[in-house]
Formats: C-alpha cells, structure tokens, sequence
C-alpha cells in the first residue's frame, strides 16, 4: 500500500540550469521502494499546480548505519511543477505518495545488464545498479543527452563498476549519435550464447528505436515509460500503453499499475 | 451527529460518493481506502461490451482544473460482474454503477444485466459523457433523448435510477425535469464541461480527442449554481458534483440543494480524502448544531439581511 507523506526537502542540488536532484524526508517510502517504482509528488499545495507529478525514484538515501531516510528525484524543469520543484528550498514540504507500480525484473549472473537512459530517464538506473551490483551483476549504461553538460551521475556509476558508453547529440562528449547507435553496435559484437538483460528509459523515440533494436538482436527488454499522470493509482485511467491482445489488436493497459516498467516486445510502438 | 441521508430508496451511511470515472472499479483502491466507509462508490462507466478508449495523452491540467477525454475504455459490464462485483461485496461497498451505451437498447440491456447482479445498489445512467461520439450525451443534450433513455431504463430495473445530467445545455434544470418525468428517482450533476487546450508553440491540441471535459475547482461555482437552479426545478433528490476538494466545498453542494455528493478529481491528488470529507462534515454539523445532516440541504438563506453592527 502507498503511503502519502508531507515531506520535508533535505536539499536541492541543481545540476544545470535544467535538471535538479531533489532529496526529500520520506522515509518510509523510500524503505519500501524498489528499483524502477516511482512516486507521485505535488509541487506546493493548493490548485495550481492541481495534480502531482510523476518521478522514478532516483537515489535512497541513506544514514551512516544504513538505514533509510529519504529518497531523491531527479527533475527536469518543463512545466509549472518542475520550475517549482526546481526553486524548492530546504525545509518546503512536498507531498510524496509512494512507492508505486511495478519494479524492473532484476537478473543474476551470468546474465549482464545493459541500461540504456535518454535526458532524464537516467532516474531509475541508480537504484537499479546498487540493486544489480549488489548481486555481483556485470553492468553497462549506454547513457545519451544533448549535451555533454547533461550527462550527471557518471562518478557514481564508474564507483559502482558500471561500464559507461556516452554518446551526445552535439557531440561535445562520447560519440556524436543518439544513443541507440552504440548499442546496435555492441550488441552485434556480442556472442548470441552470452546472456543479456537490457533495460531502458528516456523519451518514446528512444525507447521505440531500443525496442526494435533488441527484438532484430532476440534480447530481451524491460522498458520504463513515462506518461501524462493523473493520479499513479489506476482511477483516472490517463496513463495508458496500448499492449498487444492475445488475439491480435490491442489493449490499453494504465502504466500506473502495470507499469510503468513493461517488456518492450508487449508495447505496440507506432 | 446522523450523517445518512436517502437518495429515493437508495440510503446512504453518508453523503460522501466517489465519482465515477475517477475512482476506477473501486477494487484498485481497495488497500488504500475502507470502501465501506464511503456513503458509496460510482464505478467506471460500462457498456456491454469492452472499449479500449482514447489514444494518450488523455488528460492535460489546466489552471484549478483538468482535461480529459478518456473515451469511456471499460472492460464491459459482464466482466464487471464476474470479476470486480465479488470484490466489492466482500469490501461491503456500496456500489452505484454507472451505465453508458451507444443506443437506447444497450442502455437497457446493460441495466437488466446489473439488476440481476448480486451487489449493485444503484444505476446511475451516463447521458452526459463529452468524449465519445455515439449514444451518451446525444441522449443528454435532447430532452426526448433524455425522457427516452431514462423511461427505457425504468421499465428494465428496479433499481434505484440517477440519470447523470451534463451541463453543456442551456437549461440544465429542464433535462432534471424531464429526467424526473420519466422516473428517475433522482439526478446526479455535473459532468464535465466540454473544453479545449491548445499547445501554442506547436500549434497541437494537448490531448488526443483535441477537445475534452473539464473538471476540477475551476468548475465549482458553475455547478453550485446548476444544482442550485435543478433544487428550484424537481422534487427528486440531487447528487452533486464539480471541483468538490475538501468538506466545506461538499457542504456548499448541499446547502445549495444537494442531498448527496460525488468526489472525482480531488481523488486523484489524495486517495486518502475520503475519512477527511466524512470528519470535516461532521465537525461542521457539530459546531453548527445539526443533528442530521440531511437537515442542511437546500438550506440556503436568501432572505434580505438586516443591517449588521459589525461589517463583513
């Protein structure tokens, strides 16, 4: 069961004039939470903004005898609540309800994890790799964004062991190319009898192209999509993915519930 | 403080009712909310077949309010019965379900399959939805299609009927009449207002249908005053809805002449409203000295005031 809280900002970290990493006082959720749930947050009270807003947990944060106590997200500014959470201040409260939906599947070795993250769908691949790592599980990030200036993070993966390939559409750092083109190209290096989990998020593009990409290579692929959100509880059916019927055709399912993390070959990319 | 009030034959341990389309089949909140605590809950609205709905985006904000064109996607209403009622029963909730259709024989068919059902308290017959192209609001926005409907319907069930009214007509209270002549046992009001969201730098509409039915705080006022003009009007019991976010907004409903109350949007920002409703009306009724809540309704004072000593 999600439980709501008011929590209180621990610090708000901006990353660039776009991208924050915000720490909040809950935790609860964040003792709860596994690798690829999110939480819903409302930016202030009040109407405006009127519904909260969906994010994947990005860290859990934790005291020095590891217990948790709180968890951070990673924000994009692009609207009313993302400017709002990006001038947050320590000590403002925000509503967090959470953990919510369902997990990334998380393998063991052999098997070796490839993450593929597009801007800001990096979030859920934090805590994934402390949950991969932990068990010993070899692991890549295949990470893209516009800029070399908003590629964030990468100490704590090359802490965490974690293979990085980059690649930027400026070209200022890693490859010049979306992020997909070094992953086509690894994956057709790799022996067909070495298993491999790939898991990817970042925008629908992004994802469709990874889709297709392991579907022609007979990987398989666990995808985190992201939706307009109403509510992250299954009522306002908003946040649906049209998923293939048994029979042909096609079902609308909500990412709140069955989501948002899906095998790529049941989504139906247009 | 007595907080049961009667919609028709239809009691309620409280006025407080989940909106449908906003509180999905009930059962996705089952761990988060005692559903029996709920006066009851209004599922998602059923035809008798399943319908996959709208492409996304389905919904988009929009200041105090929301937008959304969902398409009415449902899982049918026989799939409801055999795989979501049993559960509902066993929660002890009471279940209001809410009827679409796309001729007036589905609308009677759907409702002959629910009054067999074990576990549905009450029909509340969607005339009003603004998202889909056939059947529902064609029905609402005609006052023969919507004294049609509802006689059809009445001729198939025994249950308690709400015909839920939408206000994109001139003259909401003529359809609660009509609604009313035909044998509806009570009317429940508003659905969304039709409305539309352009992106300006792409020049797109922001959700899929390109235009959808607003909901929200933005909508309040609008609907007091259509609840308010619909108590004038019939001598059915009203259920009241639009933008309702805490206690005091309820109240208001009810003092404009709502004998029960739906609660949707403001769901989806808390799904732990519902204990908060029920206590803020009861505080109310407390400090206000009401013993029974269903004393409040249609209380409005509009006689002339007399001249205070202390300005307002």
């Amino acid at each position: 069961m999600p439980i709501d809280v008011a929590a209180p900002v621990i610090a708000n970290r901006p990353l660039s004039s776009d991208y924050n990493v915000l720490a909040l006082a809950a935790p609860a959720i964040a003792a709860s939470a596994a690798p690829g749930q999110f939480v819903m947050v409302k930016a202030a009270a009040g109407f405006d903004p009127l519904l909260r807003r969906p994010f994947s947990v990005f860290e859990i944060l934790r005291d020095e005898t590891g217990t948790p106590t709180g968890l951070s997200i990673l924000s994009k500014r692009i609207g009313p609540s993302t400017r709002l959470l990006y001038d947050a201040r320590p000590g403002d409260r925000v509503a967090v309800l959470g953990p919510l939906g369902r997990p990334f599947t998380i393998v063991e070795p052999p098997v070796e994890a490839w993450m593929i993250a597009g801007g800001v769908g990096l979030a859920p691949f934090a805590t994934l790799v402390e949950a991969l790592r932990a068990r010993g599980v070899k692991t890549t990030l295949f990470y893209g964004a516009r800029t070399g200036a908003e590629l964030f993070h990468l100490d704590f993966f090359r802490a965490h062991d974690v293979d990085l390939a980059l690649a930027t559409e400026d070209g200022s750092v890693g490859e010049p190319a979306r992020i997909v083109s070094p992953l086509d190209r690894r994956l057709h290096a790799r022996p067909a009898d070495a298993p491999l989990m790939l898991y990817a998020c970042g925008p629908e593009g992004m994802l469709a192209a990874t889709a297709r990409v392991a579907k022609r290579h007979h990987r398989p692929c666990q995808v985190s999509v992201e939706r307009v959100m109403g509510c992250g509880m299954g009522g306002c059916y908003s946040c649906v993915v049209p998923i293939r019927g048994d029979h042909g055709g096609f079902h609308h399912v909500r990412s709140c519930l069955a989501g948002p993390v899906f095998a790529a070959d049941q989504i139906i990319w247009d | 403080m007595d907080l049961s009030v009667a919609i028709g034959p239809l009691r309620l341990k409280n006025p407080v009712i989940a909106a449908s389309g906003c509180f999905g089949y009930g059962v996705e909140y089952a761990d988060a909310v005692d559903l029996s605590s709920l006066g009851a809950i209004a599922v998602k609205g059923l035809f008798l077949a399943e319908r996959e709905g709208h492409p996304a985006p389905r919904i988009v904000e929009t200041p105090a309010g929301m937008l959304n064109a969902i398409g009415l996607q449902g899982i049918g209403v026989r799939r409801f019965v055999d795989e979501k009622l049993p559960e509902l029963r066993a929660r002890q909730a009471t279940v209001i379900v809410n009827v679409c259709g796309t001729t007036l024989d589905e609308y009677v068919e759907v409702s002959k399959i629910l009054s067999d059902a074990e576990g549905v308290a009450a029909i509340e017959l969607n005339i009003s939805c603004p998202n889909i192209k056939e059947g529902g609001i064609q029905f609402g926005c005609s006052l023969h299609g919507t004294h049609d409907v509802v006689s059809a319907v009445r001729k198939a069930t025994r249950l308690p009927l709400i015909p839920k009214l939408t206000p994109n007509v001139t003259d909401v209270a003529s359809f609660a009449r009509a609604a009313e002549e035909a044998g509806a046992d009570a009317v429940s009001l508003v659905n969304t207002f039709l409305a539309m969201v352009i992106d300006v730098e792409t020049r797109r509409p922001k959700i899929s249908n390109i235009v959808g039915g607003l909901s929200g705080p933005a909508i309040r006022p609008i609907a007091v005053r259509m609840v308010y003009e619909c108590r004038q009007t019939v001598k059915v019991p009203i259920v009241g809805m639009g933008g309702i976010a805490d206690a005091r907004d309820a109240l208001e409903f009810m003092i404009a002449g709502a004998t029960a109350v739906q609660v949707g949007t403001a769901n989806f920002v808390d799904p732990f409203i519902w204990p908060k409703l029920v206590d803020g009306m009861r505080a109310y009724g407390e400090r206000h000295r009401i013993e029974r809540i269903a004393d409040l309704v249609g209380s409005l004072d509009t006689r002339k005031r007399d001249h205070e000593w202390i300005s307002s």
